[in-house]
C-alpha cells in the first residue's frame, strides 16, 4: 500500500455515546495520518453510524475526545468542518432542487468561496454534468450517490468521510469512485475515512481498518499486517484426493485439515507453513496443481465479529 | 448569516407548497369581492338596518376600504393555517428529507441555522400578508374606489378617507406579528419532530385549545386569559376605533412580542442539543 504519513489528522479516545441504557458506542479509540485511507468496518448495528455522526458533530457524544487536524471538534467544529467533506449514510438532496442549486447552496455554506468552475468540475468528476440542471427527484439512487460524493468534494477538504460511498452504483461506478479515492489519496494526499460494508472494497483500497463491534474498537492496523498476522485458509489442489487425504490423517498437518471440496482438500495454517504442507505432500506422492490461499478480508472480519460477539 | 437566510429563503420559494397560501388569498379575496360587487348593497343595508332610521348615510359606503376591511376579518382567522403549511415544514421538512446530515456537516452554527429559519419564515409571513393588503385593499379600490370607512366595532366608527390608511398599515403591521407568534410556535413544535404533519396538528391544536379556553366563561379560567396569545391575536381591531386605546394594544403587542422570543429561544435551546438521527 502507498506511503502515509504520520501526521495524525484524527483521533479519537474514549468515544462513547450512550442512549438511555443502550450503550451505541462505547470507549472507542482510534487514529487516523495524513494521507491514508482507512476503512472502518463493522456488522450492522457496531456503532459505525453513530460514530461518524459524532465525528460530524451530528451526534454529541457522551463523554470521550474527538480531535481533528489537532483541534478539539466540541470547541473548534465550525473551523474543522471547513476542511472535512462528507457522505453520511444515504445520500439525501433537496429534491425540488437541481444537482446544480443543491451543490450551490452547500458551496456557500462551506467556508470558502465556491466558483462555478468548481461546481461543473466536482459534476464532471462525478459523470453528472449532463444532468446539473435536473431536478433530484428525477435522479436514480445512483446518480445521488455520485451528488453525494461530488458535495463531499466541493470544498476541496482534506479529510473526508465516506460511509458507504458505492452503495447503489453500477459496476462501472463502484470501479470509478475507487479509482477517484485511490486518486485523492495518493495524488492529492487527502485522509479517507471509508466505511463500507464491501470488505473487497476495504481490502483493495485501504492501507489501514478499523474493526468495531459492540460499539467498540477490536481492532485497529495496517490491512496487510492484519491479514498477515491471521491464520488463512489455503486450497491445494491434488490430483488424487482420496490418497492425499489418507496421508494427511496420518500425519501432523490433520490438525490443520478442515475439508474436501472435490479435487481440493483445504487447511487452516499460517503462511509460514505452506511452503511445508507442499513439500510434505509432494514427498508422499501427491501431484498438486494448485496451491490457492483463501484467506480474505471477510474471513478476518467474520473472526474478529464473532469472536466479540462471544 | 445573509448567506443563510437567502438559502433558506430560496428553499422556501423552490417549493410548491409555499404558494397554496398566495393561491388561497387570490381565490378567497377573489370570492368575496365577487359576492360584494354582485350583492354588496343588500350586505350594507343589512349591516345599517338598526341605524337607518336614525341615520342617513349617503356616499360611496361601498369602496375599496371596506371590501379590505372585511376581507382581513374574514381571512385574519384562517391565515394561521397557511402560515403552518411552511412554518410546520421548515426544521421537520430538512429532517423527513434527511438534508440536516448536508447542511449541518458544513461550517455553520446550529444557532444560525435557527435563526435563518426563523427569520425566512418571518419574511414568509410578511410576504404573504402583504400579498393579501395588495389583493384586498389595492384590487378593491380599483373595483369599488375609495370613499370613507364604516366600521361596527363595539360601536359604530365612521373614517374620513385620509384617516383610513394609516389604520389598515398599522393593523396589517399587527396580523403579522400575530402570525409570526404562529410561525414561531410551528417552528418550536417542528424542531422536535421529524414529519411536517405534527407540527402543523400541533399548533392547530394549541390555538384551538387557547381559543376554546378563551371563549369559556369559567372563573378559574380567568387568571390564564391575559397570557394567551391567541387573546390578543384580534386586538389589530383595536386600530379602527376612535380613539384607539394604545396601551391595550401595547398590551397585546409586548404578549405575541414575548411569546415569539419564548419560542425563538426554546427552539434554539432544544435544536442545539439535539441529535440528529434522521
Amino acid at each position: 500500500m502507498e506511503e502515509t504519513n504520520t501526521e495524525i489528522i484524527l483521533q479519537v479516545k474514549n468515544l462513547t455515546k450512550k442512549y438511555g441504557s443502550l450503550v451505541a458506542v462505547n470507549k472507542l479509540d482510534f487514529t487516523a495520518y495524513r494521507g491514508e485511507v482507512i476503512g472502518f468496518l463493522g456488522p450492522n448495528g457496531a456503532g459505525k453510524s453513530t460514530t461518524i455522526r459524532m465525528l460530524l458533530g451530528l451526534i454529541k457524544p457522551t463523554s470521550g475526545s474527538i480531535e481533528i487536524f489537532g483541534k478539539s471538534f466540541s470547541k473548534d467544529r465550525i473551523e474543522i468542518l471547513k476542511k472535512v467533506g462528507a457522505i453520511v449514510e444515504k445520500p439525501d438532496f433537496y429534491l425540488y432542487l437541481s444537482a446544480y442549486k443543491n451543490l450551490d447552496i452547500l458551496g456557500k455554506i462551506s467556508g470558502k468561496e465556491i466558483k462555478r468552475i468548481r461546481i461543473k468540475e466536482v459534476l464532471e468528476l462525478v459523470g453528472l454534468k449532463k444532468r446539473s440542471r435536473s431536478k433530484v427527484q428525477t435522479f436514480s439512487h445512483g446518480m445521488k450517490q455520485r451528488l453525494g460524493i461530488a458535495q463531499a468534494l466541493l470544498h476541496d477538504p482534506e479529510l473526508i468521510i465516506l460511509d458507504e460511498p458505492t452503495t447503489g452504483l453500477d459496476p462501472q461506478g463502484i470501479k470509478e469512485i475507487r479509482e477517484l479515492i485511490i486518486h485523492l489519496s495518493n495524488d492529492l494526499k487527502k485522509t479517507i475515512f471509508l466505511s463500507s460494508h464491501i470488505l473487497k472494497e476495504i481490502e483493495i483500497i485501504a492501507s489501514r481498518m478499523i474493526i468495531i463491534n459492540n460499539g467498540t474498537t477490536q481492532i485497529e492496523g495496517k490491512v496487510e499486517d492484519l491479514l498477515n498476522s491471521s491464520q488463512m485458509k489455503v486450497r491445494f489442489e491434488v490430483d488424487d484426493t482420496a490418497k492425499a487425504l489418507e496421508v494427511v490423517k496420518l500425519s501432523m498437518w490433520n490438525e490443520n485439515y478442515v475439508e474436501t471440496e472435490k479435487n481440493k482438500l483445504v487447511f487452516e495454517m499460517d503462511q509460514s507453513e505452506v511452503g511445508e504442507l507442499n513439500k510434505f505432500l509432494v514427498e508422499n506422492s501427491i501431484t498438486i496443481s494448485s496451491v490457492v490461499p483463501i484467506r480474505s478480508l471477510e474471513d478476518y472480519f467474520l473472526k474478529i465479529t464473532e469472536r466479540a460477539t462471544e | 448569516m445573509s448567506k443563510l437566510i437567502f438559502i433558506e429563503l430560496s428553499k422556501i420559494f423552490h417549493k410548491k407548497r409555499t404558494y397554496i397560501a398566495f393561491a388561497a388569498i387570490f381565490l378567497i379575496s377573489s370570492i368575496i369581492q365577487t359576492a360584494i360587487y354582485f350583492q354588496g348593497d343588500k350586505y350594507l343595508s343589512f349591516a345599517t338596518r338598526s341605524l337607518s332610521s336614525s341615520f342617513e348615510f349617503s356616499g360611496n359606503l361601498l369602496n375599496g376600504y371596506l371590501v379590505g376591511f372585511i376581507i382581513l376579518q374574514s381571512l385574519s382567522a384562517y391565515i394561521p393555517f397557511l402560515i403552518l403549511l411552511v412554518g410546520g415544514d421548515l426544521l421537520a421538512g430538512e429532517a423527513t428529507a434527511g438534508t440536516y446530515r448536508i447542511m449541518l456537516t458544513r461550517p455553520i452554527s446550529r444557532h444560525n441555522f435557527i435563526t435563518a429559519k426563523f427569520i425566512a419564515g418571518i419574511v414568509y409571513t410578511n410576504l404573504l400578508l402583504i400579498f393579501m393588503m395588495v389583493i384586498s385593499i389595492g384590487f378593491g379600490i380599483m373595483l369599488f374606489g375609495v370613499g370613507e370607512l364604516i366600521v361596527f366595532h363595539d360601536k359604530l366608527y365612521v373614517f374620513a378617507q385620509d384617516d383610513i390608511i394609516w389604520r389598515f398599515l398599522l393593523s396589517y403591521g399587527f396580523v403579522i406579528l400575530s402570525m409570526t407568534t404562529v410561525l414561531s410556535l410551528s417552528i418550536l413544535f417542528s424542531s422536535l419532530v421529524e414529519n411536517a404533519i405534527g407540527p402543523i396538528i400541533s399548533t392547530m391544536f394549541v390555538i384551538i385549545t387557547f381559543l376554546i379556553i378563551s371563549a369559556l366563561n369559567i372563573e378559574v379560567l380567568d387568571s390564564i386569559k391575559p397570557f394567551l396569545f391567541t387573546n390578543h391575536m384580534s386586538a389589530w381591531r383595536d386600530f379602527f376605533a376612535n380613539p384607539f386605546e394604545i396601551s391595550k394594544v401595547m398590551l397585546s403587542f409586548s404578549v405575541l412580542l414575548g411569546h415569539i422570543f419564548v419560542f425563538y429561544f426554546l427552539t434554539v435551546i432544544i435544536f442545539k442539543r439535539k441529535d440528529i438521527l434522521s
